[in-house]
């Protein structure tokens, strides 16, 4: 590991439970600011469900336990004196299936900075504009920023979720499998946009995709059944694992 | 072959009963269209009745109807989505609100007669409303609640939770949330429902027989605190009373086909509102 790196999250002792069934076990991970973090691991091993500790979404869902620590920067963000909308303004999360809300484009956008109270008409035109900018969407969507986002192709919504996100100036961004309902083609254009944004925001993206993780993310941690078995660098990750199922799960012998 | 043959008499069945429905549905139209136009007129429209009720208009009646399903509307709306919000959004699963929900559903099978005596007991007498538009509308506000609160209950599940999580995600609260993008989507189901209840509510004559209905009345009411005659309760009455059978029946069966165009009316408005909401939501 990179010495001088900073660490943006810090994981510890976290397990977590959806009802009596246990679906983190001990998972301590720490993730590098200005970097891709890529999560890889078979259906059901908890890479969701880990991803949406980070911006606490997992409270939604009823009858769940969760144990442990989670640092952003170096506040404990599970605290239950933390406000989870603060938290979740601060790591902004992209779902599997493009979510557009049933509004304009312009609407789309500046839903962000309105629930967040901010009421200037031109800030926020100026900050949708750039958000858009960013999502690399301005250009196909410039003209029409006033139809309805559903009228959208699945990767332009895709990254209008995208450009959503950035509206609110996130410092970290979670992918949960967002190329997994899109063509290869959208799938490179949203690559592209990840590698780019790398520069501003710490990114954790999870995919099923082997290669899409190899060829975008700086480190990759593989989890099997609730367990981290192994993180590195994902160069030497994918040439090199050290364990041995993470060597059977890249080389394709289970998952 | 075996299996064409089923197909054919399946098929047939289907199609079949669907034209006997049909058939219904031009039979009432005709019957009362044929029977009623002849005492449409202007005057008809505008007027009051007289001598007897054998003579003059209807208008009192129409006027009654208008205000009492508008009333009834006005309080069973915002009741009803509240109550749905809660059921849907906030609370929590368990034994006691799942004993609601059931409640609610039971209480749309309720006759309608017996919100009739709820009413007189309750507004009409308990709380001293009398025989009124406040009365009469709140029993028939309690009569569609149950339509407006499962309909709109539907509505809302029907929102993808996807929508919820987008939203909670970008730092909304779950007011918020619900505010401005759960509600926004479920509208056109809520609508549909309120369609329903409207041509419910205005052709309902139990719960207004005790609590608001007249028999007849020189003018139009002033306040919410006096009695109106109503279009169903009129068909009831100039069908059942007076001494002029045959007059009264011919202007019953204009009052029906009013009641049925100010049904189709309102519907019509409805269904177009949530059209244009539906075109705009779903691109």
């Amino acid at each position: 590991m990179d010495e001088n790196a900073i660490i943006k999250i810090k994981a510890q002792n976290i397990n977590f439970f959806y009802g009596r069934q246990q679906a983190l076990k001990n998972i301590n991970l720490d993730i590098l600011a200005n970097n891709v973090t890529a999560i890889i691991g078979p259906s059901g091993c908890g890479k969701s469900t880990f991803i949406r500790l980070l911006n606490r979404m997992n409270e939604l869902v009823p009858n769940t336990t969760l144990s442990g620590q989670i640092y952003l920067d170096c506040c404990n963000i599970i605290n239950s004196s933390v406000d989870p909308a603060e938290v979740r303004r601060r790591v902004g999360m992209v779902f599997q299936k493009p979510n557009p809300f049933p509004k304009s484009i312009f609407d789309n956008i500046s839903y962000g900075l309105q629930v967040n109270g901010i009421k200037n008409k031109e800030f926020i035109e100026e900050r949708v504009t750039e958000s858009l900018k960013k999502a690399a969407l301005w250009d196909e969507v410039k003209s029409r920023l006033n139809e309805s986002a559903l009228k959208l192709s699945g990767g332009q919504q895709q990254r209008l979720c995208i450009a959503r996100c950035l509206a609110i100036k996130p410092e970290v961004l979670l992918f949960d499998e967002p190329c997994a309902s899109l063509d290869p083609i959208s799938t490179a254009k949203i690559e592209e946009l990840i590698t780019d944004l790398k520069k501003e925001y710490t990114t954790v993206i999870v995919t099923h995709n082997m290669q899409q993780a190899a060829r975008i993310s700086d480190k990759t941690a593989f989890f099997l059944l609730g367990e981290l078995i192994e993180v590195g660098d994902t160069h030497r990750l994918f040439t090199a694992p050290k364990d041995k199922k993470t060597e059977a799960y890249i080389t394709g012998r289970f998952g | 072959m075996k299996k064409d043959i089923t197909q054919k008499i399946g098929f047939g069945f289907v199609s079949l009963c669907m034209f006997i429905t049909i058939f219904f549905l031009f039979a009432i139209i005709y019957f009362i269209s044929t029977r009623g136009i002849k005492v449409i007129s202007w005057e008809f429209l505008t007027q009051a009745p007289r001598n007897a009720m054998t003579q003059g208009g209807v208008a009192p009646a129409i006027v009654g109807t208008f205000y009492l399903t508008l009333c009834a509307i006005l309080f069973a709306f915002p009741l009803g989505i509240a109550c749905a919000i809660y059921l849907c959004e906030y609370s929590p699963k368990n034994y006691v609100v799942n004993l609601i929900r059931v409640s609610i559903n039971n209480l749309a099978g309720v006759p309608s007669v017996v919100f009739g005596l709820f009413g007189l007991t309750v507004f009409v007498k308990f709380f001293g409303f009398g025989v009124s538009i406040l009365s009469g509308s709140l029993s028939l506000g309690i009569l569609i609640l149950p339509i407006i609160i499962s309909a709109a209950q539907e509505a809302l599940l029907a929102v993808p939770q996807s929508l919820r999580e987008a939203s909670v995600a970008l730092g909304a609260t779950k007011w918020q949330t619900i505010k401005k993008i759960v509600f926004p989507a479920a509208l056109p189901g809520i609508l549909t429902g309120v369609i329903l209840s409207i041509g419910r509510v205005a052709g309902e004559t139990a719960p207004i027989l005790f609590t608001a209905a007249a028999f007849y009345l020189r003018g139009y009411p002033k306040s919410i605190f006096q009695e109106v005659m109503a279009l169903p309760y009129h068909i009831y009455a100039l069908m059942t009373e007076g001494t002029h059978p045959k007059e009264q029946s011919a202007i019953a069966y204009g009052c029906c086909l009013i009641l049925l165009f100010l049904v189709l009316l309102v519907s019509g408005i409805a269904i177009f509102i949530r059209q244009r909401q539906r075109s705009y939501y779903h691109g």
